[in-house]
């Protein structure tokens, strides 16, 4: 257990990289995801089938395959996520202004394949606002985007919050892969140097990982129980 | 009680390569890794146990050109295997009854610590940190870290030119050379890319993802002897690192006995011989560093 304090840096360190990379995606997929539920339930066919076929592909298609694509396939047609280089944001996040693209492309692949389950676990939220609010509305005379801005979104959004918290907690254990995909310093790469050129032993090392991510997910279920709670007094 | 042991151990060594010398011209006709005729060895040793059982359980790689690379008939080839089959001859066991056993840089301690290898011969660098959990013969090469970058690229001389903060280097997860290149990085975050192949870094070098690739330079050369028009390596090696073979902890006889074979198959030529037939093709010949008997 020793390993645990005489290298408590490199897995703080590592924590925050991946504490990062899990924020940054959060946000993406919970922005994408609503995107692509708007689709899925817009009165325009069109637009329908695009929603169905993002989230087809994207939750259907391995996390591994998603990120082998991110990191290796769009830098040869010149995707190098530099539409990420956000300024101010870039100052916060350090690693979204570096040259090397691939903690970008991480975070772009994990919120295009985050984004399917967020849409889906919204969809359900939609789905449990029983229709005649929808129909109320359309009858006060709102618009579609007005009906869903003011009607339907925020009830949804409270069906849909525990469900889409089991999403992002997935998420952030999926995050563990980018270690493998030319993210340097992340949770999983400090557990593979450890192990690997430090000589340590790996049950301890595993630990120390796994205490990391517990640091995110725990709380994060926590806060989940007590909205959850909370609504229920609510109603 | 130790030392009378060694000594025993030594004479019988002794013994055996008087032996092997009578039957040297066998070795030179077939290839490397035919059995000595009749070793024997003191009883309650290692070497007699493997003897007696006519197997051995060996560790290397299967994914290093040149030096143990698992090929389509499901073998492992290459520098490190043919050494370890030599080994295996002088304890009387041919190279059809060698149980070969992936051990990939993480595992290796582990599996000769818990027995399930009797010995490991897998670009094994002999170092501090594992000789505290097992025990290294050897070494029998001595490779050293270094940059392979783009053949029209000049602007890297050597790892020194990493520091000034804009080149990239990439590497593979949890390896030495990782490790050791970030001394020479100013920002790890924004200059050092870690895969889990070095394909994969070779891959970013040629799209220009990166500037350099760090790694063993054998393994570097192997790179450079297949794609020579788009790699080169820059500067010298700036680390050394002596491969050894790992044994169990403690097993002092067989150490020394696989320090005598070592050294017996430089003088005999095997040891050229076995380096010309797999990394020999894409570097020369080294000369075998001195064994380290500590």
């Amino acid at each position: 257990m020793d390993v645990l304090i005489k290298y408590s840096d490199q897995f703080v360190s590592g924590f925050w990289v991946t504490f990062q990379l899990c924020l940054l995606s959060a946000i993406g997929a919970l922005v994408v995801g609503t995107a692509v539920a708007v689709l899925r339930i817009s009165p325009v066919p069109p637009l329908r089938a695009v929603g169905t076929a993002y989230v087809t592909v994207f939750r259907n298609m391995p996390l591994t395959i998603v990120m082998f694509f991110c990191a290796f396939a769009l830098p040869t047609i010149g995707v190098n996520g530099n539409f990420l280089k956000i300024p101010l944001l870039d100052q916060l996040f350090r690693r979204l202004g570096t040259d090397l693209p691939f903690f970008r492309l991480a975070v772009i692949a994990l919120t295009l394949y985050t984004a399917a389950f967020v849409c889906e676990a919204l969809r359900a939220g939609i789905n449990a606002v029983p229709a005649g609010q929808a129909e109320a509305a359309r009858s006060l005379g709102l618009t579609f985007t007005q009906n869903l801005r003011h009607v339907v979104l925020p009830q949804a959004w409270k069906a849909a919050i525990v469900p889409l918290g089991s999403v992002i907690i997935a998420m952030i254990k999926n995050s563990a892969l980018a270690g493998f995909f030319g993210v340097v310093g992340d949770l999983s790469s400090v557990a593979d140097r450890l192990t690997g050129a430090g000589g340590e032993p790996i049950i301890p090392v595993f630990i120390g990982i796994s205490i990391g991510y517990l640091i995110m997910t725990i709380p994060l279920g926590l806060l989940l129980d007590r909205i959850e709670k909370r609504r229920a007094v609510a109603r | 009680m130790r030392f009378t042991r060694l000594a025993a151990t030594a004479a019988i060594a002794v013994l055996a390569m008087s032996a092997a010398a009578c039957g040297g011209d066998k070795a030179d006709k077939g290839s490397n890794g035919d059995p000595v005729a009749k070793p024997s060895f003191a009883a309650g040793t290692k070497m007699d146990t493997l003897n007696k059982a006519g197997k051995v359980t060996i560790g290397t790689k299967f994914d290093q050109p040149g030096f143990g690379l698992k090929g389509l008939d499901g073998k492992p080839a290459g520098f490190d295997v043919e050494i370890a089959k030599l080994i295996a001859a002088e304890l009387g066991i041919s190279a059809d009854k060698i149980e070969w056993v992936e051990t990939p840089s993480k595992v290796r301690e582990e599996v000769i610590e818990q027995g399930k290898v009797d010995f490991v011969v897998a670009t094994y660098t002999i170092n501090d940190t594992r000789k505290q959990k097992i025990d290294f013969a050897g070494p029998y090469y001595e490779a050293g870290q270094a940059l392979m970058v783009r053949k029209d690229d000049n602007s890297i001389t050597g790892p020194d030119s990493l520091k000034e903060g804009s080149k990239k280097v990439c590497s593979v997860t949890g390896s030495t050379p990782a490790v050791n290149i970030e001394k020479y990085i100013k920002d790890k975050a924004a200059q050092l890319v870690l895969f889990d192949t070095y394909d994969k870094c070779r891959d970013a070098l040629k799209n220009k993802q990166v500037d350099a690739v760090t790694t063993d330079n054998v393994i570097l050369l192997g790179y450079v002897a297949r794609d020579e028009a788009s790699f080169k390596l820059a500067g010298d090696t700036f680390t050394k690192e002596p491969y050894g073979i790992g044994v169990k902890k403690g097993d002092n006889e067989f150490r020394t006995f696989i320090n005598n074979t070592l050294e017996k198959i430089n003088t005999d030529g095997r040891y050229k011989k076995a380096w010309d037939a797999t990394a020999g093709k894409f570097a020369p010949a080294p000369t075998m560093p001195a064994v380290n008997r500590y």
